[in-house]
């Protein structure tokens, strides 16, 4: 067999540019699956231990003010581990350097060492010393973005007092990975920061003497924390419980599981896509690369080579294919992701990482690549092999043509003959024809996948930042206030417009159907927060009685205009009642609820109060606007909308940015891979053809045209399957990315399939010139003096 | 008649533009590897108007070679071939491209059809780029087969593959039609058939043809007949009387 294994070495070598195209599609495939099941599984290990090793709790709830004593009550729940009570608490910070206000969620740890639940991750200093209600830790990308460390100092506005808080150490935690400020959609790094205080220092400063606003904890192993979160509540409703949420719907951990779906959707349905081009690939170029080996298949088998031989050399020849496609994969897809898993790493501040190629990825990738290659080779192979020696040495039989129907009708009788042999091509091998074609179309679907994140992006911020907020900040009270607030803010410098709201946790029932979520109170002359409808494009106004609810909301209740839901307020004197739905929105954040800020207030039976209010602002004045917020104890929180539209480009878009480029590199290999087999393999199969032509007098370029002509035409087809395609799988990978918190839009702009069209083309073109090249060096004489 | 017409006066047209296809002193060495292989060692010869020459010699005797050489499929290593006046050994591929284009007619021992097209549209695939061709139905009815044009080259004999070869190949109306062993792969009933099919062109359109066989039997229908050696003309002998095609057996 050592004869044999030189033919194999030397026909790779032969086949070198096919060998290469099929081997890159093939490791497409295996890279993006490597790479994303490997990103995935790295992110969860690392996760997982993250959360271990500092203890992150699994059930969240809170308070106003809960007497410590509650706390010996809550762990006597069956099935509680350890509780953690805590004060947490926002406050206005004022940095040095730094105009914007900037919110710090207090939060307060042991002065004698590390919490028993939600446990910190030092990362520089040292932890606050018994005594000094000054000393703080900071979350370490917040005193990054401004570049704080152990020793620096800063003021910070706690319950009306300017305090200047001394910085001992950083720290990361488990419960801040993905830290958000109030109502941010991403983390803003420069304008919020987590400040870990000692707890005497925050019980002296809210006056929570013996008593707690924050309580945590965990769960025996195999507990459900379903029933323990309803005694809890029941537990702390005296004392103005918040409702008690599970691990999985804390906002940090929701995003990074989120994050984490949204990497186990892409890392199994994109893989197949390219595994499965991969496979239709090499079947498409081994079973007309083995019948055009027919004669020497023969040949072999008259020196008495047995079938199984000459399957074992071909299959050899394909496992060397998938091998070199596989390593390609393994060694790109590992390096992509470690890059993806460090960029998240660095997304999420995990302070640790532990980065593990995933070996099941890549078995199942070189698995299922070489299953695929092989099956479709063999499939030729038995064929060839199946022959007599005597007629596998005979040339096969001209392949038999008939007139279509178009041309017995005379339809075709204005086509030249070059585009005749391009059509009668694709219509004597239909199969063949589609299967070109739809490789070609996955490609293109595949890059209007990826580029559509582009449009969908811009549209979220369209949608969230502009339809819907006109206003230029939002301040947050630390607790609601009198509604004549308002004007103390019209009054402030730069102020040209102030709307109050004011949210409420609310329970919304229709029948069985239950939600729970945020009521929000918003006044009827609302201008600068609209509800705005994403499909009408139009501005609703929030009626004087009723609800007007997002469209997932009201899909989830399962009620539409002029039905009823029952409310339950979980607040004040926690009234309920059935409230008439008046409208219902499209959009694609969150479950929103609206009513009447005075009707809600009514019903609230409580002096008129908002907790939020929306500023239009001349920016001239900013400096003193904001230095003048600083000074007002009763706000607790400011949001910019500039720099959250800032910081949701900065984010997204450099996440998309990588993912786009992978994507598109992918699927420009995939067609290139698509359109050069399909063109070389013609080549080979009617060089013969070509080289008749030159010889009747036929140029280049002529012959170029009845080569590349049929694949052309199979690509055209391509691309609007393609287009549609993209349609669907974006439209599926929208739906599977859909979350309460957050729906992906449908938008793919018409640029993006141009774009996508431009890729798979220019694809084709590289393809078509290399195949060209080819074309300048066919030897005329030699084809013609041999048989056919 | 229009068809004898127009020889008639092609081949005046010819006489006065002496359109004769001249080669002087070609040469042709191959290299492969490193053997040098001399198909040609100076070989002067001249195709004439109106001309059928037949060319006899064993195998590697460098006919094909000449052959390819006077179609413009190939380029001497030294030597000149002129056809009216204009030198084709200074020619670049574009130029010989041309040449065949309007010029010449090929025809091979295989056919080589496009399988996909029909025996008009093979045909037809010649006369869509020639300048002044005969139609496609003219062509095949020259070599008999008006009554299988529609047929497609797997649902025709060899024979009638060739003929449309042959068809083909004069379909431009070419000065010169050079035939590689056109009867190489038929048997001898079905080859006097193709012989006299291009003794037809020849005699009926004035094309000069060079004919290249191993079987002497075929020089008897030449004006002239060449034999080759070894990269050499050997011999040459006139006929004072050209047997027909259809008188010929092997």
């Amino acid at each position: 067999m050592r004869v044999l294994n030189h033919k194999l070495f030397r026909e790779l070598w032969r086949l070198r540019g096919q060998v290469l195209a099929i081997a890159l599609v093939i490791g497409s495939g295996v890279a993006v699956l490597i790479m994303g099941l490997s990103t995935l599984e790295s992110l969860s290990v690392t996760t997982d231990a993250y959360y271990e090793r500092y203890r992150f709790a699994e059930v969240f709830t809170g308070g106003r003010r809960v007497p410590e004593r509650i706390a010996e009550r809550v762990a006597a729940i069956p099935g509680v581990q350890f509780v953690e009570t805590r004060i947490t608490q926002y406050a206005t910070l004022d940095i040095e350097g730094f105009a914007e206000p900037v919110v710090g969620r207090l939060t307060s740890i042991p002065e004698t060492g590390q919490p028993i639940l939600n446990q910190l991750a030092l990362q520089s200093g040292s932890w606050i010393e018994t005594g000094r209600h000054d000393q703080v830790i900071l979350n370490k990308p917040f005193a990054e973005a401004h570049d704080l460390g152990p020793g620096d100092s800063f003021t910070a506005l706690i319950n009306g007092h300017r305090r200047t808080l001394e910085i001992v150490g950083t720290a990361l935690s488990p419960e801040f990975i993905y830290a958000l400020g109030p109502a941010a959609l991403l983390p803003d790094d420069e304008r919020f920061g987590v400040i870990w205080m000692g707890r005497e220092a925050l019980e002296a400063a809210f006056d929570l003497d013996e008593a707690f606003n924050d309580l945590s904890l965990t769960l025996l192993r195999g507990i459900n924390p379903e029933p323990v979160i309803a005694e809890l509540d029941e537990l702390l409703e005296p004392y103005g419980g918040v409702n008690a949420i599970p691990r999985a719907e804390q906002i940090s951990n929701w995003f990074v599981m989120n994050e984490l779906n949204q990497n186990r959707v892409v890392s199994t349905i994109l893989p197949a896509i390219f595994l499965a081009v991969a496979a239709f690939l090499s079947h498409m170029v081994l079973s007309r690369l083995i019948a055009t080996e027919r004669g020497e298949i023969g040949l072999l088998k008259a020196f008495g080579y047995s079938n199984i031989q000459i399957v074992w050399y071909y299959t050899k020849l394909v496992l060397a294919i998938a091998l070199l496609g596989c390593i390609i994969g393994a060694v790109i897809g590992a390096l992509l992701g470690r890059y993806s898993t460090e960029n998240y790493a660095n997304l999420f501040d995990f302070p640790l990482l532990i980065y593990r190629p995933s070996s099941t990825a890549f078995f199942i990738a070189v698995g299922s690549s070489t299953l695929a290659t092989v099956l479709g080779a063999l499939v030729a192979v038995r064929r060839a092999a199946r022959l007599p020696p005597a007629e596998a040495m005979r040339p096969p039989a001209p392949a038999v043509y008939h007139r279509g129907i178009l041309s017995r009708f005379g339809v075709t009788d204005w086509l030249d003959q070059p585009t005749r042999i391009a059509l009668r091509q694709i219509a004597r091998w239909p199969l063949r024809a589609a299967l070109t074609t739809a490789g070609m179309a996955l490609s293109v679907s595949l890059l209007v996948m990826a580029l559509q994140w582009n449009d969908t992006i811009d549209f979220i911020a369209e949608s969230f930042f502009y339809n819907t907020q006109h206003q230029d900040l939002i301040v947050g009270l630390a607790e609601p206030q009198p509604l004549n607030t308002l004007h103390e803010f019209e009054r402030l410098p730069g102020v040209l417009r102030a709307e109050p709201s004011h949210i409420v946790p609310a329970d919304f029932t229709v029948g069985t159907r239950h939600h729970r979520g945020g009521l929000s109170g918003v006044a009827a002359s609302n201008l600068l927060q609209p509800i705005h409808d994403d499909e009408s494009g139009t501005d609703l106004t929030v009626p004087a009685d009723g609800i007007l609810l997002g469209s997932y909301l009201a899909a989830k209740l399962g009620v539409g205009i002029g039905d009823k839901v029952w409310i339950d307020v979980l607040e004040g004197r926690r009234p309920g009642g059935y409230v008439s739905v008046t409208d219902v929105f499209e959009t694609t954040i969150a479950m929103p609820a609206y009513m009447n800020l005075d009707a809600l207030n009514r019903w609230l039976k409580q002096r008129p109060v908002a907790e939020y209010f929306s500023l239009l602002v001349d920016s001239r004045s900013d400096a003193e606007l904001f230095a003048k917020l600083k000074e007002i104890p009763a706000v607790s929180a400011i949001m910019v909308k500039r720099a959250a539209l800032d910081a949701f480009y900065e984010t997204i878009g450099a996440q998309l940015l990588i993912f786009i480029t992978i994507f598109t590199g992918f699927a420009c290999t995939l067609g290139f891979g698509v359109a050069y087999n399909s063109t070389r393999i013609a080549l080979s199969e009617r060089g013969r053809e070509l080289a008749t032509l030159r010889v009747l007098g036929f140029t280049r370029a002529e012959i170029s045209y009845v080569l590349l002509g049929e694949v052309a035409i199979l690509i055209l087809a391509a691309l609007p399957v393609g287009c549609l395609a993209g349609r669907a799988l974006t439209l599926w990978l929208a739906r599977a990315f859909d979350t309460e918190l957050f729906r992906m839009p449908f938008v793919i702009d018409s640029s993006t399939y141009g774009f996508a069209v431009l890729f798979a083309l220019a694809a084709s073109a590289a393809s078509f010139g290399l195949v060209r090249q080819r074309l300048n060096h066919l030897d005329l004489i030699r084809v013609l003096k041999t048989r056919e | 008649m229009c068809l004898i017409y127009n020889a008639e006066n092609r081949a005046v047209d010819a006489k006065a533009h002496n359109e004769s296809l001249i080669a002087h002193g070609l040469t042709k060495t191959y290299h492969t590897g490193e053997i040098e292989i001399r198909a040609l060692r100076g070989v002067d010869f001249e195709l004439k108007p109106g001309e059928l020459v037949v060319l006899l010699g064993p195998s590697g005797s460098g006919k094909s070679t000449l052959l390819n050489i006077l179609g413009g499929l190939d380029t001497p290593t030294a030597g000149t071939l002129t056809f009216r006046d204009h030198n084709l050994t200074a020619a670049d591929e574009h130029g010989l491209t041309m040449f065949r284009r309007e010029h010449v007619g090929f025809v091979f021992q295989f056919y080589n059809l496009i399988p996909s097209l029909t025996a008009r549209e093979n045909v037809a695939l010649v006369t869509e780029i020639a300048a002044a061709p005969m139609s496609a139905e003219e062509a095949l009815a020259l070599v008999g087969l008006e009554e299988r044009i529609h047929h497609f080259p797997a649902e025709l004999s060899g024979g009638e593959q060739q003929r449309v070869a042959i068809a083909r190949a004069i379909a431009k109306q070419p000065e010169v039609l050079l035939c590689d062993e056109p009867t190489g792969a038929l048997d001898s009933k079905t080859g006097i058939l193709v012989l006299a099919a291009i003794e037809r062109v020849n005699r009926e359109l004035g094309t000069s043809t060079a004919i290249i066989t191993h079987n002497t039997i075929v020089a008897s229908m030449a004006d002239r007949v060449v034999r080759i050696a070894d990269g050499l003309i050997a011999s040459t002998e006139h006929n004072a009387k050209r047997v027909s095609a259809s008188e010929l057996a092997w």
